[in-house]
């Protein structure tokens, strides 16, 4: 039996198109993003990008080749790492940005 | 047919497409929702306000991302929304669960742990991780290129996804290798100072120009030595491209190797052919580049001169040297300081690295607040490359609870220093020299910098008088009649001040 994988309904055109229209999103909403909070996207970019958890599931669960098993399963914690880490790091320090009180 | 002709291309599997066009269309709209709840935890960051909701809007976009992973990863039956795990299935999901577990622990604790100002490094640390994965993952998908679909026709890896694939992998390794250096420069366990080769720009071009030429060999013959060599290389040029730079230009290292770890994602999102990556590896690979772009403008200094490193190892100081402990200069003592803050109306603190490194942040915040008791007016003023990167000094204060509305940028506060009694510059140094505006042959000649020297008084908290800033200029500014120079340990300074305030 054949494993699922993600949307090969996709082709390489559309994926494409996806990409270079997010990077002109991710242009603007950056730029609106307080110099203040640099720290903070740093942080919490860090921990989407780890979004390749994705990839490393994927391999993690496939049969066929315990070395593809083995790397996705380590991806898998590293990648966790970053994403358990970059929002809890985020959060502490979003949490500390306070206004004037009175 | 005609003679010599090539066979046609035998069509697309139809076993494949059929099984994928049974998965539910919940699975795209998933992947695509969780990409949309990326872009609004960025969008969330535009104020202090929205920014913890948005927070929340990329921890559900993850969580979304990786349920929908898990739950395609068994076979869905036709017709079906869930799949049907069998046995076999579930013992994996379990190894899965465990391997996620561990990353958490150690992602918590860490995050808990870590001291405010030692953010640059774990950040440095973190992108490491996310290059290894890449690497990892892009492994994964060559020695098993059944189960991430990328099996043409004839057998063999589908020649786009090994590109992807070789760009992937470059990358990370890039990535990885890279944050490990910027890694142990940032944490002190190597030495900040930029480490030269001899032909350094050869060797890195030489090695780039291989990395592409495999990438592109690799389309041809997917045999194992080639995406070996290629992932070897690339982690060499990832080491070697971050050696030769300095500790300052720090900032601009981290976001770009924060852009790299982004399109790391993009690649292996390609050939995935998942909408979350891609729309994710786009956002974070166009920040990083912003920030790149922000830094190298605050220092005017462009992204190849950053990168091709260097700066700041010319000691160009000895002849300086000499002159500097022959001009007269005021040194002041911690009354002093107190008495003149104490009487300001106005006063603005230019904090820089030196205030992370003294952990001053929190007895500054004290100064601040007994000199809003007296009736002063108090500004803190932070420069885009203070720090060792974007927003360091930002975290800092709002870690010593210096309200958010309080502190300015750069262009916002500039204008003010010729109406402001005191400017108190605190572990900063190159920011606020003014060979910057005056000084053609100045390294940091061009960048912009705080008009402290328009202000009534100065008052400059430094080590010793011996030290210059990174930019290894000297500042015109120490010896002028109003300034009034501070010399000792940024935080010793200010508990005295805030002692002498107290009487």
């Amino acid at each position: 039996m054949k494993r699922a994988y993600q949307g090969a309904i996709l082709d390489f055109i559309s994926i494409l198109s996806i990409f270079v229209l997010a990077c002109f999103v991710g242009y603007y909403v950056v730029w609106s993003v307080t110099p203040a909070l640099h720290t903070p996207l740093m942080a919490v970019t860090n921990a989407i990008s780890s979004v390749i958890i994705v990839g490393a599931l994927v391999a993690a669960a496939s049969s066929g080749s315990w070395e593809a098993t083995w790397l996705g399963l380590l991806g898998v914690v590293l990648a966790s790492v970053n994403i358990f880490g970059g929002f809890a790091v985020t959060a502490r320090m979003l949490a500390m940005y306070k206004k004037k009180e009175r | 047919m005609i003679l010599g002709a090539p066979p046609l291309d035998p069509p697309a599997p139809l076993a494949v497409v059929e099984h994928v066009a049974a998965l539910p269309p919940w699975v795209l709209l998933a992947y695509l929702a969780s990409g949309v709840l990326f872009i609004l935890a960025l969008r969330g960051l535009s104020s202090p306000a929205t920014s913890q909701r948005g927070n929340r809007f990329g921890m559900i976009g993850m969580g979304i991302a990786v349920i929908t992973t898990l739950l395609t990863q068994a076979p869905i039956p036709p017709g079906k929304l869930l799949p049907d795990p069998s046995p076999a299935d579930l013992k994996v999901l379990v190894q899965i669960l465990i391997a996620i577990g561990l990353g958490a622990a150690i992602g918590i604790v860490t995050a808990r742990r870590i001291a405010m100002t030692a953010m640059p490094q774990l950040v440095a640390a973190f992108h490491s991780l996310v290059g290894l994965a890449a690497v990892l993952v892009g492994w994964a998908a060559y020695l098993n290129p059944e189960a991430f679909g990328i099996i043409a026709a004839n057998g063999t890896i589908d020649p786009v996804s090994r590109v992807e694939m070789g760009l992937g992998i470059a990358i990370g390794a890039i990535t990885f290798s890279g944050s490990v250096i910027a890694f142990l420069k940032l944490n002190g366990s190597m030495s900040g100072a930029p480490i030269m080769l001899p032909g350094r720009h050869v060797i890195n071009l030489g090695t780039l120009t291989a990395i592409l030429g495999l990438t592109a060999w690799f389309t041809q013959d997917e045999a194992l030595w080639v995406i070996a060599t290629l992932t070897a290389l690339a982690f060499l040029i990832g080491f070697l491209l971050i050696i030769p730079i300095g500790g300052a230009d720090m900032p601009v290292v981290v976001s770009m190797l924060n852009s790299y770890s982004g399109w790391a994602a993009a690649a292996m999102g390609f050939t995935l052919h998942n909408t979350a990556m891609i729309i994710t590896g786009a956002l974070v690979g166009s920040s990083g580049a912003i920030l790149s772009y922000i830094m190298c403008r605050a220092m005017n200094r462009s992204f190849i001169s950053v990168i091709a490193g260097g700066f700041g190892a010319v000691s160009g100081g000895s002849d300086d040297g000499a002159a500097r402990i022959d001009r007269p200069w005021k040194r002041g003592s911690a009354e002093d300081a107190a008495f003149l803050l104490g009487e300001a109306e106005q006063v603005i603190i230019v904090p820089g690295y030196g205030m992370a490194v003294a952990q001053a942040q929190h007895v500054l915040r004290e100064m601040g607040d007994q000199l809003k008791a007296k009736g002063v007016r108090v500004k803190y003023a932070i420069h885009p490359v203070a720090g060792r990167m974007p927003g360091h000094m930002n975290v800092l204060l709002a870690e010593a609870n210096v309200p958010y509305d309080e502190v300015f940028e750069l262009e916002d506060i500039n204008g003010e220093f010729a109406q402001t009694d005191v400017a108190f510059i605190i572990g900063a140094n190159d920011v606020v020299n003014p060979a910057a505006k005056t000084d053609k042959t100045s390294p940091i000649y061009g960048m912009p910098v705080f008009d402290v020297e328009k202000a009534k008084t100065v008052m400059f908290i430094k080590r010793s008088m011996g030290g210059v800033g990174y930019a290894g200029v000297d500042n015109e500014v120490f010896y002028m009649d109003q300034t009034m120079m501070l010399l000792a340990d940024a935080k010793k300074m200010c508990e005295e001040i805030v002692k002498a305030l107290g009487h």
